[in-house]
């Protein structure tokens, strides 16, 4: 069953369109990333799931209730903020409880003085207190309850902000890009922290970023959302191999994948050097298309006169790996490889090399660059099927 | 490191500073100076600062005693005090309003507070004063209050302030599931103190030492603010008796300079934080 669900949610700022109609649905306990570049309305989206901002269209449905009419309060839903937002004036304990404070306490019991005479206060604020000590404990910011935002280093509010989302067991935890004001470091294993904070505490979780290896790494399933659609809601492993259209294969993927734009002949064939696809069910005959070849998986060889020639241009040392750029001489196009050291050894600057590309690795786009399925086809089959 | 040592620039510094300073200080001073003279002294023809003869004594029993000081002063303390918190309460909420919230008026009200810091009081005196005459509330504190309830200023200083606060902190504090009067009182006001103090400033001075509008509607001694009280202890009472009227001066300007004075390294934080931030 679904405990988030949200349909066809539209949204506009003075004509311009931020969503264009975005649907989603997560399970229980899942981890779901809403990647995508500045500007994608990801977060605006992650707005307006929490009640802060207002669909113009859509329904968004939180355990079963319609929440779209609900105020933020209402919806049960917690979130941690880009900035942290803490209360700059309380402590670190005093901001983790007052979520607590607001749900359990009634307003007259929330008065300074007058409310700590009511009957029935007592217990609840040492419950909170309670509670509010659980879960530093559990985030190791014990012995920070006492020290305010302005003492605390950015790792630590981070943890407070989580805290205090956490505390109140949330139907859905959003969470709008909370570890970039970190530092590399420290991000890292933040990532792995709050993986693992989730596993155990099983709230679907909504995690707005922008950096993809912070998607792929952490979440169950990826959302990528370009130009206020949601292109593709998969697992990372499904989206990063199989994306259903270019812009989510070029999002993915560091180095950028590789898109050589040719055309399909009258059998909706598509022929690049020694690789053949053809296009399923007669899809995209004599059009132009995209094949998109993820770095990986093009491999330069010293010249041997093979059909597709290039000319290495550039060359990066990343350590563990070397990203070759050679330009095609067909077309002068660039293609990037990504090659281990000992491979890129025998490849020098200007060198004329040979590009292999894995065809079952290749994915093929229409000219809108929606997803074409293809499957690799021998090259002499190829021939046969055009002249036989 | 700074050497202490003084150098040329540094003396004559100090000195530019010392002398600026004493231009300001002057009629202050001399003001102490005549509070301290006896009536001949002051008519004589050669100028000193030092009292031949200390007549202080004599000069402030007769303040004191020929005006009611203490209704004076108990006056300012409670014109000022309502005016100020009235200033707030209306202000600070309007201004979290238009600083924070989205809605159709907010424009208009933005040209509203603009056209009202463009209209000095004197402008809209004569309107209010035959207004509070049909009510019937001349000759009170309603009538020295009611104003300046609303202060177009103070909702500027704050909606600048309030802007630059993080609209994350208030989201959150939504979702935290507080009101917005909640998020007024929780949030805005124990963060904006800076701002509060600044303006705190600028009301109480600005009404302390107000004369034009106690002059308009108070004709009874008995709501007078201090320096109305002023005004009748020489018209009525003093005469030409400088001694005495330097005297009753000083004592209502010394609730302010006190105050400036111990609270001095607040004062200028507030001025200066809502200066950067604005």
């Amino acid at each position: 069953m679904s405990v988030l669900s949200l349909r066809g949610i539209t949204k506009s700022y003075g004509g311009n369109a931020i969503l264009k109609g975005v649907s989603l649905e997560a399970e229980a306990g899942e981890f779901i990333a809403l990647v995508g570049p500045s500007g994608c309305g990801k977060s605006t989206l992650l707005r307006i799931v929490a009640g802060l901002d207002h669909g113009d269209s859509g329904e968004i449905v939180i355990g079963g209730r319609s929440v779209a009419r609900m105020v933020a309060a209402d919806r049960n839903v917690a979130m941690v903020f880009q900035s942290y937002a803490l209360y700059p004036h309380l402590t670190a304990g005093q901001n983790i409880a007052v979520p607590l404070a607001m749900r359990r306490l009634t307003a007259t019991q929330r008065l300074p003085v007058i409310g700590n005479l009511l009957p029935g206060q007592k217990q609840i604020r040492s419950d909170i207190q309670r509670q509010v000590k659980e879960m530093a404990l559990a985030l190791k910011i014990d012995h920070l309850l006492d020290r305010k935002p302005g003492q605390m280093s950015g790792g630590q509010r981070q943890r407070v902000a989580l805290a205090r989302a956490m505390v109140r067991r949330p139907a859905v935890f959003l969470m709008d890009e909370p570890l970039s004001n970190l530092d590399a470091n420290l991000r890292v294993h933040a990532r792995g922290e709050i993986v693992d904070l989730h596993r155990r505490a099983g709230v679907p979780t909504l995690y707005v970023t922008h950096d993809q290896s912070e998607a792929l790494s952490m979440a169950d399933r990826v959302a990528v959302m370009i130009g206020g659609n949601l292109l593709q809601l998969a697992s990372p492993k499904e989206i990063y191999d199989n994306p259903s259209h270019i812009e989510v294969a070029r999002f993915l993927g560091q180095p950028k994948v590789n898109v050589l734009e040719t055309r399909s002949d009258a059998a909706g064939i598509v022929r690049f050097g020694d690789l053949a696809l053809l296009a399923k069910r007669g899809q995209a005959p004599d059009a132009p298309v995209k094949l998109a070849i993820r770095p990986e998986f093009v491999r330069f060889r010293a010249a041997a006169a093979g059909r597709l020639s290039a000319r290495v241009e550039r060359m990066e040392f990343l350590g563990s790996e070397v990203i070759v750029h050679a330009r095609l001489d067909a077309i002068g196009e660039v293609m990037t490889s990504k090659a281990t050291p000992s491979e890129a050894a025998s490849l020098t600057l200007g060198q004329p090399v040979d590009v292999e590309i894995m065809p079952e690795r290749t994915v093929l786009f229409d000219k809108e660059g929606a997803r074409v399925e293809a499957e690799p086809i021998a090259i002499a089959a190829s021939l046969e099927k055009v002249h036989g | 490191m700074i050497s202490n040592t003084l150098s040329v620039t540094r003396i004559a510094r100090l000195t530019l500073l010392s002398l600026g300073a004493l231009i300001f200080l002057a009629p202050y001073i001399f003001m102490i100076s005549t509070a301290g003279k006896a009536q001949s002294e002051i008519f004589s023809s050669s100028l000193s600062l030092i009292p031949e003869q200390w007549s202080y004594i004599e000069n402030f029993s007769k303040a004191l005693s020929r005006v009611s000081m203490t209704t004076l002063l108990f006056n300012g303390v409670v014109v000022c005090a309502l005016i100020f918190v009235i200033q707030i309460v209306v202000a600070i909420p309007c201004a979290y309003a238009m600083a924070k919230l989205k809605f159709r008026a907010a424009r208009t009200m933005m040209v509203l507070v603009m056209l009202g810091l463009l209209v000095p009081i004197h402008a809209t005196a004569l309107p209010i004063y035959m207004a509070f005459d049909r009510l019937s509330v001349l000759n009170s504190y309603a009538a020295l209050v009611a104003p300046f309830s609303i202060s177009v200023f103070a909702i500027f200083l704050f909606l600048q302030f309030f802007r630059a606060m993080p609209d994350d902190l208030i989201h959150a504090a939504r979702l935290d599931g507080m009101s917005e009067a909640g998020i007024v009182a929780r949030v805005i006001v124990p963060n904006a103190w800076p701002a509060i103090t600044a303006f705190a400033i600028f009301s109480v001075v600005a009404h302390w030492n107000d004369l034009f509008w106690p002059l308009i509607v108070v004709t009874n001694q008995d709501y007078a603010t201090p320096p109305l009280g002023l005004l009748y202890f020489r018209a009525a009472e003093a005469g030409d008796d400088y001694g005495a009227l330097m005297a009753a001066t000083l004592i209502i300007t010394l609730p302010l300079v006190t105050a400036f004075l111990l609270a001095q390294k607040r004062f200028v934080e507030g001025i200066t934080m809502t200066g950067l931030k604005g």
